[in-house]
């Protein structure tokens, strides 16, 4: 049951990224583009994705729990501190070098072609990295 | 290089479809879509427990293993894609998420701390290809 579900999920979202072209990085570049030819979509996929999701959250937050009556696995820190920036700042970076960001970055491996494939390789040594470096540090806490 | 011209409709159905994703996955499974927390889970040893996670991603690339994954247009080198990777696949474990579980689910669930999280990578993905512009115009 919890298979399947993910399954759906998993699929409902591939499927939404490639509605979006979010899979192409031309378009994400091009939304990231800013100061230059400045394409806006991806903005109205992100509110769109946001809004549709926000209902089940709000139900969630109320509850505690899942419609089925099991606990939610959310991860519970609030604090805005230097490894949340940090990160996000390295992510920035290799974002906007490659316009690629995880979720895309899986499907476009169905591609088989050499430039998926290097980037999906340093972003697999990149979060084995992160997880052994986390892992000798206790106390560092880990979450979804 | 510009992108596709994609319609408005294809903008908002696109979005419509990870928010759905999201939502089902946190209402029934009581699980957050943060994709890069599901690929570094989906790496460690003590697999056996987070099965959910291989089914996730067997779904996620079903819709381009049926239907193909469309234009996927590059505009970095293999050598730069790999670094790149090596960034987003540090960066998003340090931070614990990324444009999904920060950008889409924190924010849906009104978190201050995604929010830092996402005008945070955003930001800084924009000064990027800024720079990239003056290091080679476009």
């Amino acid at each position: 049951m919890t298979g399947l579900v993910a399954l759906i999920a998993g699929a409902l979202f591939g499927a939404g990224l490639l509605l979006s072209g979010m899979t192409n990085p031309a378009n994400v570049l091009a939304f990231l583009d800013v100061t230059g030819h400045w394409q806006p979509a991806l903005a109205f996929t992100m509110a769109a994705a946001v809004t549709v999701a926000f209902p089940a959250y709000a139900i969630v937050r109320r509850r505690q729990r899942t419609l089925l009556g099991q606990p939610v696995d959310q991860p519970e820190r609030s604090l805005i501190d230097a490894p949340l920036l940090l990160g996000s700042g390295l992510f920035g970076v290799g974002w906007g070098l490659s316009g690629v960001c995880p979720g895309p970055g899986v499907v476009v491996l169905t591609t088989g072609t050499l430039p998926a494939i290097a980037f999906g390789g340093g972003l697999a040594i990149g979060m084995i990295m992160a997880n052994v470096a986390s892992r000798r540090a206790p106390g560092e806490p880990r979450g979804a | 290089m510009t992108g596709e011209v994609i319609p408005l409709w294809r903008s908002v159905a696109g979005g419509a479809l990870i928010g759905a994703a999201a939502g089902i996955l946190l209402l029934v499974n009581g699980r957050v879509a943060g994709i890069s927390g599901i690929v570094a889970g989906s790496l460690e040893a003590n697999f056996g427990k987070q099965a959910w996670r291989a089914f996730f991603l067997l779904g996620l690339v079903l819709p381009a293993l049926l239907v193909g994954a469309g234009p996927v247009d590059w505009s970095a080198s293999p050598l730069i894609l790999a670094a790149a990777g090596l960034l987003v696949g540090v960066g998003t474990r340090v931070a614990n998420g990324c444009t999904s579980g920060h950008g889409v689910c924190g924010l849906a669930n009104l978190s201050p701390r995604s929010l830092a999280a996402t005008v945070t990578f955003v930001a800084v993905a924009v000064v990027t290809v800024a720079a990239k512009h003056l290091v080679s115009p476009p």
